[in-house]
């Protein structure tokens, strides 16, 4: 008896019996503490979150998707962060690279042991297909999670595999074959969970001891921040109290240390805020130009106005082939902000 | 500002002159520095008082003795004293590519007790943050349950809540330095650390609430509402033990950067776990192998595997004053004080060193000393000026006691990103110049 019909009944009125009943139809809980509090979620609310797809592939949805498709895929809605061939090192770490047929035998990447490769990339440490496939459906791209298709994802999961030499040119990946898939990851045997490191009452690995008299019989020092590194933070003077035992030390130069007091313009935390930094550097090409040769190029000729409108319409082709996305979520204002901080010499 | 030159300290109050002027003052020429104090002190002007008769500080009575302050409520939620703006949470040039997806370090330099501002508090971020709608937020538990559930926020704060303090150490927190010193401050080697106290309902109450399986249940999987819906695996009978759903730091609702309106609270555990924008939490039997936990927040061992679901922070800690880039300003008595943590319970003592670790001397832990919780240690020490090296030592009521970098190498290598909780060292040069060191 579920604590709804009992309260029904004590209270006696016929109403209340008969709404104490259709409660008894719903799924009953195990005599809440807390009556009132929360409610069953519907099976389609449910569907809707609950996306997650396991390393045994439980909540893979069925599909499927080609390597064909895969490629338009990446190279509309990845490539233009991740690299033609997964290869980029600017917004991310690389997807792609590091691996070797021999690996795909093992299942043990063998650039992890010899350290040769100068990253750690995607497929070189990937042991579970499931995470790859679950995360791009839950989070890429980057910019607009959650917009591609069930075909899309498996398109695009199979295009990389394909970049990594593990899948052919003309496959399709499907819920069927993703198993076998699984069975060629170059790094599948790659992971252990033997260590004290999860369980609270596990042991740790390495011990040290209260030593507290004569403990070493010389002290050197074998690493220290090269001068060159001095001011790499900026002007440590700056970033300590003004008050105290002690006082930061001055990194910088005095014209360095005048430049990080100028007061940061609001454009620079909406670029951060829009992801406008994950494709364009200040000084430096990234995907898209350097904010300072966008200013370069139009001070003067072009106002801020119509720059906001291009930066919210996006467009391709004025610095190169790679498009810049529409940008949808962004506000006129703040484009207009945006587009005065650049034209201003974005710093 | 002045260089120090090795040999020569700067003196408080002198410590604001160019070596210059501390030479007039050295040579006894105190109208200078009468001078220089006058011009640092505006609207004193006319009443300016001799500096042989005393402190000007004292003797010209400064614009807010004399004149009206402001009225309440002129700042309607408060703010830190314009005199405090170097202490700001920073980026690391270079340790990421992109700020949406990110680390923003905590000042420890500048932070007494253990509580962490919450203005200060690290961020970390995979897509971006969002200062999400209370109203709209849910939070659903399904999987191994009786009932898949719902709760609104006016729901789960109708519920009996709790308050604990804890601290909340990132995986990758001092993972710049396991091969080498590469940051210069306590903020960057130490600063993906913070300690709050929560506010929110026992994730227990809610799995029981919903009828979990006890047979099958072993693991439950938090998910956040951002774009990345971040997905971590947490052992069941951890999630029982002492798992918060929170909604409060120190006293207010969580900041954005922080998972307004929902975060979970996983003590002793590394950050990631503490799902923030918390939506949905599903009881499951095996681990979920998310992406954090297959491509990141795995340990790489020497012989080339990955450690997985590598959650605890072990006992830690570091001195933060003094602490590397910053500048002793005198010789004699220093307060050397710091703060210690452990992810398996209380820490139990702290030893401090000042020879790079040949002695020790066991500091004083000021109370309180909570479990999986900062503590903070002080204890005296009168600089000659002479080089030292500073180092502290942190033990657990479990007995482990926090190793050696060479230690910690010994085992994992220097490869890993994860977990260094090894005695961190800070140099201390004759010039009072204190720096980033291993031995
Ligand atoms: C606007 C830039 C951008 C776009 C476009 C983008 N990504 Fe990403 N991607 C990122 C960033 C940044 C990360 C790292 C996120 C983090 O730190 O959690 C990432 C992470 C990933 C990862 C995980 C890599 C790892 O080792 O952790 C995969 C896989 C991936 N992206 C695939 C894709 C695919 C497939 C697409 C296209 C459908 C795509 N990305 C589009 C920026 C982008
Ligand atoms: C996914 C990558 C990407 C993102 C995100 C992105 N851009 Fe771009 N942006 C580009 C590319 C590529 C171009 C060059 C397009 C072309 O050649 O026409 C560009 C061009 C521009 C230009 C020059 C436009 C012109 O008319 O010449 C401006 C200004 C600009 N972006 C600003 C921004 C701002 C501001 C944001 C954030 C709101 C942003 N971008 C986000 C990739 C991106």
């Amino acid at each position: 008896m579920s604590r709804f019909d009992r309260r029904g009944l004590e209270t006696g009125g016929w109403g209340l019996v008969i709404a104490a009943l259709v409660w008894c139809a719903l799924p009953a809980v195990a005599q809440s503490r807390f009556p009132g509090v929360g409610r069953p979620a519907t099976p389609a609310e449910v569907k809707a979150w609950d996306i997650d797809v396991r390393p045994d592939f439980t909540g893979l949805p069925k599909g499927s998707g080609s390597v064909a498709l895969g490629m338009k895929v990446w190279d509309e809605k990845c490539a233009s962060c991740h690299g033609t061939f997964g290869e980029s090192n600017e917004v991310f770490t690389p997807i792609v690279g590091g691996t070797r047929p021999d690996d795909i035998k093992t299942g043990r990447v063998k650039a992890l042991v010899t350290g040769d490769y100068p990253q750690r990339t995607t497929l070189m440490k990937l042991s579970t297909l499931s995470s790859l496939w679950d995360y791009i459906n839950r989070a890429m791209p980057w910019n607009a999670p959650k917009s591609l298709t069930i075909e899309e994802v498996y398109a695009v999961t199979g295009y990389i595999l394909h970049l990594g030499d593990i899948v052919p040119a003309d496959f399709v990946l499907s819920d069927a074959n993703i198993r076998e898939v699984q069975n060629r990851l170059p790094n599948r045997n790659g992971k252990s969970q033997l260590h004290g490191l999860w369980d609270v009452r596990g042991k740790g690995d390495v011990q040290n001891a209260a030593c507290m008299k004569e403990c070493e019989k010389s002290v050197t020092v074998t690493s220290s921040l090269p001068d060159y590194a001095r001011n790499a933070h900026g002007n440590l003077r700056d970033q300590n109290r003004l008050i105290g035992p002690v006082r930061g030390i001055v990194t910088a130069s005095r014209g360095e240390a005048a430049r990080t007091v100028a007061a940061a313009h609001p454009g620079r935390a909406l670029a951060d805020q829009h992801a406008c930094m994950a494709c364009h550097g200040v000084t430096h090409k990234v995907v898209g130009p350097a904010l300072n040769d966008v200013k370069a190029k139009y001070a003067g000729k072009l106002d801020a106005a119509t720059l906001a409108a291009n930066i919210r319409k996006g467009g391709v082709g004025v610095w190169g082939a790679v498009p810049m996305p529409a940008q949808t979520g962004l506000s006129e204002a703040d484009a207009k902000t945006l587009a005065d901080w650049i034209l201003a010499g974005a710093q | 500002m002045a260089t120090p030159t090795p040999g020569r300290v700067q003196r408080a109050p002198e410590n604001f002159l160019a070596p210059a002027d501390i030479a007039e003052v050295a040579a006894g020429r105190r109208g200078f520095l009468r001078a220089a104090l006058v011009a640092a002190s505006a609207g004193v002007a006319a009443t300016a008082a001799r500096a042989s008769q005393g402190d000007p500080a004292i003797l010209n009575l400064p614009e807010h003795t004399r004149g009206l302050g402001q009225p309440v409520a002129a700042r309607a939620y408060g703010l830190p004293s314009k005199h405090e703006e170097s202490l700001q949470r920073r980026e690391s040039p270079g340790l990421t590519r992109v700020g949406a997806a990110s680390v923003s370090f905590a000042p420890l330099q500048g932070f007494f007790g253990i509580i962490t501002p919450n203005g200060l508090h690290f961020e970390r971020h995979h897509q971006g943050w969002w200062d999400i709608d209370p109203t709209r937020h849910r939070l659903m538990i399904n999987g191994l349950v009786k009932e898949a559930r719902v709760y609104t926020m006016d729901d789960l704060m109708r519920l009996p809540s709790v308050s604990r303090m804890h601290f909340i150490e990132c995986g990758a927190n001092t993972g710049m330095e396991w091969g080498n010193v590469a940051v210069p401050t306590v903020q960057y080697t130490h600063g993906m650390l913070s300690c709050c106290e929560f506010t929110g309902v026992p994730l227990s109450v809610l799995l029981d609430e919903c009828g979990f399986d006890k047979k099958r249940g072993k693991f439950v999987l938090a998910e956040g509402a951002d774009g990345s819906s971040m997905t971590r695996t947490i052992p069941l009978d951890r999630a029982l033990d002492d798992v918060i759903v929170a909604w409060a730091m120190n006293g207010e609702m969580l900041r954005p950067e922080n998972g307004y309106p929902l975060r979970l609270v996983v003590p002793g555990i590394q950050g990631v776990s503490w799902v923030k924008w918390l939506r949905r939490i599903e009881v499951g039997d095996k681990p979920w192998g998310s992406k954090d936990e297959v491509l990141h927040y795995v340990d790489l061992m020497p012989d080339g595997l990955h450690r997985q679901y590598t959650s605890i922070q072990e006992c830690k800690s570091v001195i933060t004053t003094p602490s590397g880039g910053q500048q002793l300003l005198q010789k004699g008595f220093h307060n050397v004080s710091g703060i210690a943590w452990s992810g398996r319970g209380k820490v139990k003592r702290v030893d401090v060193s000042f020879d790079g670790g040949k002695n020790w001397q066991t500091a004083r832990l000021e109370t309180p000393v909570l479990t999986k919780c900062l503590a903070r240690f002080n204890i005296g020490w009168e600089w000659k000026g002479g080089p030292a090296i500073l180092q502290s030592r942190a033990m657990d009521d479990t007995g482990y006691v926090q190793p050696k970098l060479r230690q910690l190498r010994e085992v994992r290598g220097a490869r890993s990103i994860y977990h260094n909780n090894a005695i961190q060292s800070w140099k201390v040069a004759e010039s009072g110049e204190v720096s980033n060191v291993q031995v």
